[in-house]
């Protein structure tokens, strides 16, 4: 279980067999409820009641809407896995299969990022069909790839504690933590027009580094450097990973 | 790494809570053997097989499969295993179908080899015409068919069966008993753990007999009955009354009493207790008309022991 796994052989096969739990993933997880609800409903109605009203060009608003969306839909699926397979049982299943813990949240990440990629696109290309000229697109992509990839491996941290059985314990908990981030991320208002002290408490989320990076991609200006920017979501891409290793590694036996 | 035993276990314990659910626990499993795990509930027979599996870690002790140690290698321990736990644990929102392309996945087998076995197991358990349901439509007699093709679409080395016929009708019984030696005679090892000493006495070569967490017997069933101290009866009928106390008196006898026209003799040791009641006879002048051993039933040891223990 906490063995680690060595050789290249090992890891590309620990790597293929990680494939088929996002298989199952995809199957199981993309329509259950909570994960339509609070990956797409929430950030969409969320939006609207931002939007509706405001006069904006609507470049300034693709960003946020951008960042909400990845934020929330690679964030959705995560948090509901490990508790959903704990209650059915499955999670044993999974234990007692050939694979390693690592493998198994590996799974779980690329799952999560997958469907956050894929529902992310939705706002690049309405962007693009009403007009929204991208300054940066190589940015832009490669700034959602990571991103979204960064709020996968987020949200199976968020999923790590308590180690409950119960998906809506952790669902509820991890929307007390997003919605938050949503707040302080310069999604609603840019970064440069926030207090010195929002500005640094903007600087504990990730969200905040994606948005920004899309503004650069989108607008062709930021507030950090767009290399900042990258570097430090690939810095908390590496720290989310590690932690949800460990605190599972720490937590997983009692769930079982 | 190759092993002769296929399952070694060593100083095994495990706590929860500050109670002991296993307590240092060793025996051995030989390949292509059926080993039955018998005990009641709470007894240490699931907690021993969820360590086994990887599910959980010892406290103390070692365990290894076919030499790989269970937790330091855990990975290539548990490739060789099939398991069938306790609680269905089969996907529910996934066909059976796709519960198995996902587990043999798991476990390595190449997508030509899952299709054919897959496609194999299900029509051997009757349950390939219902691939493509979804699993949550499927009766317990179903799921628990399906897990067991769960567990041998990898063609494992050791099948791990934890009460796998339990509130299952008689027929389903019958097929998983019958596929169970069938799998084992091509050289499957197989660990069941069950409450049915029936089940037990039929499938396997040796059994152990576990309670509050240690391990009470193992031995075949035919010699944990044999060697049942106090269980072995002999019924004993002579042409003249005899006084039951003058029995109790002989060598190895332990209880007598009389049932109708014969005496029912409870012995430690039948051969010796023969021996005594031939001398007795002819010291009476009496001539023994019938003599039956009856030895006790597999439930009868079973209780005896966990009572004892």
């Amino acid at each position: 279980m906490g063995e680690k796994v060595m050789g290249k052989n090992i890891s590309w096969n620990q790597f293929k067999r990680s494939l088929f739990i996002v298989q199952k993933n995809i199957h199981i997880y993309y329509s259950k409820g909570p994960v339509i609800i609070f990956g797409l409903l929430m950030p969409f109605f969320l939006f609207l009641s931002f939007y509706i009203g405001r006069d904006m060009p609507i470049e300034a608003l693709i960003p946020g809407l951008l960042g909400m969306t990845a934020f929330f839909t690679a964030t959705s699926t995560g948090p509901a896995i490990v508790p959903w397979e704990a209650r059915a049982k499955t999670l044993e299943r999974l234990i007692s299969s050939p694979v390693s813990l690592r493998t198994i949240f590996l799974g779980d990440v690329i799952s999560s990022f997958l469907f956050g990629l894929l529902i992310s696109v939705f706002p690049v290309i309405a962007s693009l069909l009403i007009g929204v000229e991208i300054v940066y697109p190589l940015i832009l992509v490669l700034g959602v790839v990571l991103s979204t990839f960064c709020f996968a491996a987020f949200s199976i941290l968020l999923s790590a504690y308590p180690p409950t059985d119960n998906p809506s314990t952790i669902m509820m908990l991890s929307s007390m933590i997003k919605f938050p981030l949503v707040f302080i991320s310069g999604i609603f208002i840019p970064l440069e027009q926030l207090p010195i002290w929002g500005r640094t408490v903007s600087s504990i989320s990730p969200l905040t580094y994606f948005t920004d990076l899309a503004r650069y991609a989108i607008q062709g200006k930021s507030y950090y450097p767009f290399e900042v920017n990258f570097l430090v979501l690939i810095a908390f891409t590496i720290a989310f990973l590690v932690l949800a290793i460990k605190i599972h590694e720490h937590t997983i036996q009692k769930r079982l | 790494m190759t092993s002769e035993n296929a399952v070694e276990v060593t100083n095994l314990t495990k706590h929860f809570n500050g109670l002991v659910a296993v307590n240092n626990i060793s025996f051995e499993v030989k390949n292509s053997e059926l080993f039955g795990f018998l005990g009641p509930n709470g007894a240490g027979k699931t907690t021993t097989i969820r360590m086994l599996t990887g599910v959980i870690k010892p406290d103390k002790g070692s365990a290894s499969i076919f030499g790989y140690d269970v937790v330091k290698q855990g990975l290539k321990a548990r490739q060789l295993m099939g398991i069938v736990p306790e609680m269905s644990n089969a996907y529910v929102d996934l066909s059976a179908w796709n519960n198995l392309m996902l587990v043999g996945g798991l476990y390595g087998v190449n997508k030509n080899q899952r299709t054919e076995r897959a496609t194999s197991l299900l029509k051997k358990f009757d349950l390939y015409e219902r691939r493509n349901q979804l699993v949550k439509g499927f009766s317990k007699g179903m799921k628990q068919k399906l897990l067991l093709c769960m567990a041998l679409i990898s063609d494992p080395q050791i099948l791990f069966l934890d009460e796998p016929t339990s509130g299952l009708d008689v027929e389903s019984q019958r097929l998983i008993k019958d596929m169970v030696r069938e799998f084992n005679a091509n050289g499957t090892t197989v660990f069941l753990t069950t409450h049915n000493m029936e089940e037990a006495n039929q499938l396997c070569d040796r059994v152990a007999i576990i309670n509050r967490g240690k391990i009470a017997e193992i031995d075949s069933p035919e010699k944990v009955r044999q060697q049942s101290c106090g269980l072995q009866t002999i019924e004993i009928s002579f042409d003249n009354p005899v006084n039951a106390e003058d029995l109790l008196k002989l060598p190895s006898v332990n209880g007598a009493n009389k049932m109708g026209d014969k005496l029912r003799l409870c012995v430690d040791d039948t051969g010796a207790a023969i021996d005594a009641l031939v001398d007795y006879a002819r010291s009476k002048k009496l001539n023994i008309i019938s003599l039956n051993t009856l030895a006790p039933s597999l439930e009868d040891v079973f209780l005896q022991l966990v009572k004892e223990s």
